[in-house]
């Protein structure tokens, strides 16, 4: 359900710029989803085949990049990949950790005809 | 031809949530945003707190549930305003749906407003409200190894209330483990043990909300 909402406001997004374009036809959509986003790709591609009919981006292809989680460390500064259940700094074995990558969800870009 | 697009799928969300801030400010409105997993003790956490804070302070209501209106009820029987919002099978409340609630409250007589998310530990917390501070719920039947399962909720959170610690004799429950596994994501989180059916550590709770609602209020 909740990929049912993200699948449509991504639709909007991909729609507007495709109208924007003067496009005929949306071929492929990349989208750049963290490792964090809690975005589940095959329910999205569900959701995508039964939204998108009738539209311009009917029949596209969904692209996937994921990207990993990382981190810096609030105490000595280094930044590092978070492990899935521990998010101690391997630096300095910190627990006060800022989030810098990982929760993105973006369209990347569009490829139209 | 390829069309860069580099858009945020969530900032529609995020800019309605910015707006739900403003508005909240505006109105000294302080907002807690609750998030645990179905029935962990949200509904039971509200009414505690209303017995104990509703002379003192003017509280509101939004109770966030995929289909039924039992929450509001029972909240509303406490004599507070609650606007029920059904995500209608959604897994999590988004900033428009508040949006729509907080026009439908009277704000200017509210002081402390609560906000029931769905029961549900992954989705809310990609989903900005526009609240002050989250708290999560978790609860002793759960099991200590939610905030490894969950980590990005525990990560966002500002405090952790671990709900009915009166089951501890009868539930296999690791109280070291679960702070170490909170530990490990966030190290600023604080637990507070309580149980909603003896009243066991919500006045410990009450005063951490005062505490923060003054501190709020004074910057
Ligand atoms: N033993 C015990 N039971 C509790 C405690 N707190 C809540 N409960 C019970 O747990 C059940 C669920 O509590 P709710 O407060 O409705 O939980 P919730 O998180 O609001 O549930 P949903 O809105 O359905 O996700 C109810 O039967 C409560 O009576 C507690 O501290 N101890
Ligand atoms: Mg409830
Ligand atoms: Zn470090």
């Amino acid at each position: 359900m909740h990929e049912l909402a993200i699948t449509q406001s991504m639709l909007d997004i991909v729609l507007e710029q495709a109208e924007k374009a003067r496009a005929k036809k949306v071929s492929n959509i990349n989208l750049t989803v963290g490792e964090l986003s809690g975005f589940v790709e095959e329910c999205v591609q569900f959701y995508f085949g039964f939204l998108a009919k009738e539209t311009l981006a009917e029949g596209a292809t969904l692209s996937f990049t994921s990207v990993p989680a990382r981190a810096r460390c609030q105490d000595c500064h280094k930044t590092f990949k978070l492990k899935e259940f521990d998010w101690t700094c391997p630096h300095c074995g910190g627990n006060n950790i800022e989030i810098t990558a990982g929760k993105e969800l973006f369209v990347e870009s569009i490829e139209v005809e | 031809m390829e069309i860069k697009v580099l858009k945020n799928i969530l900032s529609v969300n995020e800019q309605i949530a910015q707006k739900n801030r403003g508005l909240l400010d505006k109105n000294n409105i302080f907002t807690i945003n609750i998030m645990s997993s179905p029935g962990a003790g949200k509904t039971s956490l509200i009414l505690q707190t209303i017995k104990r804070l509703k002379d003192k302070t003017r509280i509101g209501v939004i109770e966030g549930d995929v289909s039924s209106s039992v929450d509001a009820e029972t909240v509303g029987k406490e004599g507070v305003p609650v606007i029920q919002i059904n995500t209608g099978g959604g897994c999590h409340l988004d900033a428009n749906m508040v949006n729509n609630a907080l026009s439908n409250l009277p704000l200017p007589d509210i002081d402390l407003l609560f906000i029931e998310n769905v029961g549900n530990l992954i989705c809310p917390a990609s989903f900005a409200l526009g609240d002050h501070k989250r708290v999560i719920v978790s609860s002793i039947p759960e099991g200590h190894d939610k905030p490894l399962k969950y980590p990005l909720m525990f990560h966002e959170a500002n405090i952790v209330l671990l709900n009915k610690i009166d089951l501890l004799p009868y539930v296999a429950f690791d109280m070291k483990a679960f702070s170490q596994a909170i530990r490990n994501i966030n190290e600023k989180l604080e637990i507070i043990p309580i149980s909603c059916t003896t009243g066991q550590g919500i006045e410990t709770w009450v005063s951490w909300l005062v505490a923060q609602m003054r501190k709020k209020n004074s910057t």
